[in-house]
């Protein structure tokens, strides 16, 4: 139940263009990092940003944990050659085993969180050293389902993939030319061997992504989708999740006190004076 | 009578830089020799302005806009701004300057409040419309919204409009089919119908540019009363166009198909004062 993600190629690529430039240029930046994880999105960020400033421009960060799937960083070290950027690699290993030494029982969810937190923080470190802004890598499923660590991959400067659905984003990566085994793996965060996104949500991207359409940019009722031929405990857990995880997509919450309360009643654009 | 499109980028709250922008463009418009040089709407602004709106508002006498409004002796020139009234209300209004003067101010009827717009929060509405004289023949401005409602350009046509200059900072929306962008589409019909419809030129004046992530489209066009586009801007970017109108075609399309002359007022009102007595759009369906 896909039929209305499609996408016009050549529009969503003059879009994401000038989204990509403009918002580079605003900040006083002319040059991009991203994480490179051997996956889907962040491939398709990285064509996305070489097509749009250049190969020149463009700086990847690789950044295995000792557990990550070595067919993952192989596949990023053939993307950065393919694509002629240059790369930075660093293992992440000992920074985050050093750290749970002192909290042997922490659960998987720490530790995944753990994994994307320095990830972040090595990313913005690189973006000082190279003058180069943090783009992201989160694609719509997953901001509205909440697929993501807060202040870990979620965090970035821009993102050109955040209102496409995964099913969009694997077209799009179709159009650029990402290699079709990156195209073709389940997709997965990585942070435990085995994981796939699929397998933690108990859904397939093909069917969340059309139910996903119909309640967001549709505005269905869950009734309207149960008719459309949606499960209605996969309904129902949906939009649980999308409820739940709202806080991932907001700013931090400020008690309001005075008159004029940053973000409630002292409201300017991100690109005031830009 | 040779109109020139500037599809530009504005700088978001900076009257200053806008004005230098403006110009830039002045000049090379006058360098082809057109008659009149139309920006989108706030382009003195920028669009996203919130808590700005009020911080970049000018009023029409403002010694800032003087070297401007005196560029309209070389050639015609629409603008839009942030409108601060008497009353210190804010208006978004579109400027159609010439021989020195400012010779109409429209303000913006329809404020879109929904969505992504919060136009309401921040401006006051207008409550007018007005053709006026130009080189061309009658003329009338709508700023976006207001082209979206069509007793508008109805209304302007009414008072004898013969070209209909829609300025705009329409926002790309919809990239899910394979036929193109979703609200260039919309727009590009509406322009296309209205100019048929109502037997006049449209030119239609769209920014380009991003502001917080949102892209503004571009696509400017100037459609004959044929529904032939005369010109088309690209998509995205930033350039200047550059069109030729033309009387005789508004008569051409006049003569063949005299709607303007068989449109019915008294009709219109008598149906508009049942739909208001009955309580509007609000009220019961009549």
């Amino acid at each position: 139940m896909t039929e209305n993600l499609g996408l016009d190629y050549k529009i969503t690529l003059g879009l994401l263009t000038a989204f990509i430039k403009d918002e580079l240029a605003k900040p006083g930046f002319s040059r991009l990092i991203v994480g490179l994880s051997g996956g889907l999105d962040s491939a398709v960020v990285a064509y996305l940003s070489v097509k749009a400033i250049g190969n020149e421009n463009v700086v990847a960060a690789i950044m295995p944990y000792k557990s990550s799937n070595l067919e993952n960083i192989k596949d990023a070290h053939e993307l950065v050659a393919a694509l002629g950027i240059k790369k930075y690699e660093v293992d992440i290993t000992p920074q985050v085993d050093s750290y749970f030494e002192r909290f042997p029982d922490a659960n998987r969810d720490r530790r995944g969180n753990k994994m994307a937190r320095e990830r972040m923080s090595i990313l913005y470190d690189l973006s000082a050293k190279e003058r180069a802004l943090v783009i992201g890598t989160s694609n719509k499923s997953e901001i509205l389902l909440g697929y993501g660590t807060i202040f870990g991959d979620l965090a970035c400067a821009i993102n050109p993939i955040g209102d496409l659905y995964k099913t969009q984003v694997r077209i799009l990566a179709h159009h650029l030319g990402v290699p079709e085994k990156i195209i073709a793996k389940p997709p997965s965060a990585d942070l435990f061997e085995g994981q796939t996104d699929e397998g933690d949500y108990g859904f397939s991207y093909q069917d969340v992504d059309g139910l996903l359409y119909l309640l967001v940019d549709e505005r269905y009722s869950p009734a309207q989708c149960e008719k459309a031929g949606y499960d209605r405990a996969m309904i129902n857990k949906v939009i649980d999740m999308i409820v739940i995880n709202q806080f991932k997509r907001s700013t931090p919450l400020i008690a309001k006190l005075s008159s004029r309360t940053v973000g409630l009643d002292f409201r300017y654009p991100r690109d005031w004076g830009k | 009578m040779k109109i020139a499109i500037a599809q530009i980028k504005s700088v978001l709250g900076s009257l200053e830089q806008n004005l230098m922008r403006h110009y830039d463009y002045i000049d090379k418009a006058l360098e082809s020799k057109a008659d009149l040089v139309v920006f989108p709407e706030l382009s003195l602004t920028g669009y996203t302005l919130k808590d700005l709106t009020s911080e970049v508002a000018v009023r029409l006498d403002d010694t800032r806009l003087s070297s401007l409004i005196a560029r309209s002796r070389e050639i015609d020139i629409v603008v839009g701004l942030v409108e601060e009234s008497n009353e210190f209300l804010f208006f978004n209004t579109a400027l159609y300057l010439s021989g020195g003067k400012i010779v109409h101010a429209h303000r913006k009827v329809y404020l879109p409040t929904y969505g992504m717009f919060e136009e309401g929060r921040h401006f006051a509405t207008g409550n007018s419309l007005d053709t006026f004289e130009t080189k061309f023949g009658r003329s009338g401005m709508l700023i976006c919204e207001d082209q979206w409602h069509s007793v508008c350009p109805l209304i302007l046509t009414l008072k004898g409009a013969l070209l209909i200059i829609g300025i705009a900072n329409g926002a790309a929306r919809g990239i899910q089919n394979a036929d193109g962008l979703a609200s260039a589409g919309t727009w590009e019909r509406m322009n296309t119908f209205y100019a048929i419809n109502h037997s006049l030129y449209l030119a239609f004046v769209n920014r380009v540019g991003v502001e917080d992530g949102v892209v503004f489209w571009g696509g400017s066009e100037i459609v004959d009363p044929f529904g032939n586009r005369v010109i088309k801007g690209s998509y995205n970017n930033e350039e200047l166009l550059f069109g030729e109108i033309d009387p005789g075609s508004v008569r051409r399309s006049r003569v063949t198909s005299p709607l303007l002359r068989d449109e019915r007022i008294d009709f219109c009102l008598r149906e508009f004062q049942q739909i208001w007595s009955a309580g509007g759009a609000d009220g019961e369906v009549v």
